[in-house]
């Protein structure tokens, strides 16, 4: 029981911690599929400044002013795939999390699958030589002889 | 007993795998770990495109700085503020540039009025031209991380070196050396070798 209530107020602790990292600013939004996007996008693109941060959780200054300017933007009525590409023109790829699919990228993409495909060779090739080695050698003559001789005594009881 | 001995002799690298393995991802690591700075070595999309459109107010003058200003000159366009300690950082190295002649064009990034003119009235002011970008929305169509950074900016417009932080770091120089040179600048190329 114990147990449990720790775990609930570490959980309490990481999360209100989070809400409190989060910048508060009031963007008022026409509709709700225009907050939903802004928020899409603020979560999708990389804060520059920052150690691995999007945009939507960073309080740096560039962050900021980037986030208004996607608000700017919506409120304009730019597409999602206009203001990504605004970014993108800017700051360059660097600027998305996920990376857009071109040939640059492939090993990007790919990577992950090939190096899976290369264990699973391993693993393939590991388990058939496991299973040979397991495999008991042919027993000698000698070998024979003494079983059956095993068996013989203990027919013999 | 020969036999034996084969047998075992594949095992031991096997064995040793996991800890080579191990040491080859700590290599990974340890590199990742001292290389935090190649973010901002990701190349500016800018470069060779057209210096992008702007229209902004002067900071010691009445009237306006656009992109047009650009055309026909070799021009360092050099993002600064009065908050900015690398820029102070920088400063003597840019007045030097500009005593000899490079056209520098500063855009005052986010700064108060005030201070960015007393700044000037005290350290120097370098630049042939200062257009104020008081909310920094002008510096996001650059892909301004902060200041200080500048653009070598050829005479048609377009964008050929990046610089970020202090113009007289030795990456910096390097990098805009090596546009200089590509370009056939030879005078400012002669001047930025000397800020070495």
């Amino acid at each position: 029981m114990k147990k449990i209530l720790n775990i609930v107020f570490l959980a309490q602790i990481f999360f209100t911690a989070n809400a409190y990292a989060a910048p508060v600013e009031t963007f008022t939004f026409d509709s709700p599929e225009t907050e939903k996007v802004f928020h899409k996008l603020s979560d999708e693109l990389r804060c520059l400044v920052c150690q691995n941060q999007n945009i939507a959780e960073s309080n740096a200054d560039l962050a900021k002013d980037l986030r208004l300017e996607i608000y700017t933007m919506l409120q304009e009525g730019k597409s999602e795939d206009e203001i990504v590409e605004f970014m993108v023109q800017r700051y360059g790829d660097y600027v998305l999390y996920r990376p857009p699919f071109k040939p640059m990228t492939w090993l990007l993409w790919f990577g992950p699958i090939l190096i899976f495909a290369l264990g699973l060779v391993f693993v393939v090739r590991f388990m058939k030589s496991q299973s040979s080695a397991s495999q008991p050698a042919a027993l000698s003559k000698e070998e024979v002889e003494r079983i059956k001789n095993l068996h013989s005594g203990q027919d013999g009881k | 007993m020969d036999n034996n001995q084969n047998a075992d002799q594949p095992s031991v690298i096997r064995r040793l795998m996991p800890l080579m393995i191990f040491a080859v991802l700590a290599v990974f690591l340890v590199i990742g770990l001292n290389n935090v700075e190649t973010v901002r070595d990701v190349p500016s999309p800018l470069i060779n495109k057209p210096a992008p459109q702007f229209d902004l107010p002067l900071l010691l003058q009445e009237g306006r700085l656009t992109d047009q200003d650009l055309l026909g000159h070799v021009t360092l366009v050099n993002v600064w503020a009065s908050w900015c300690f690398a820029c102070r950082q920088e400063h003597e190295a840019v007045k030097h540039l500009a005593r000899n002649g490079v056209r520098i064009i500063g855009l005052n990034y986010k700064d108060e009025t005030e201070d960015a003119k007393n700044w000037l009235a005290r350290l120097g002011n370098p630049y042939s031209a200062i257009a104020v970008d008081y909310d920094g929305r002008s510096a996001i169509d650059w892909g301004v991380y902060g200041a200080p950074e500048t653009f070598l900016v050829d005479e048609q417009g377009f964008v050929l070196y990046k610089a970020i932080g202090p113009i007289n770091s030795p990456k910096n120089i390097e990098g805009l050396l090596e546009a200089a040179n590509k370009s056939g600048y030879i005078e400012l190329a002669e001047l930025l070798s000397r800020l070495k």
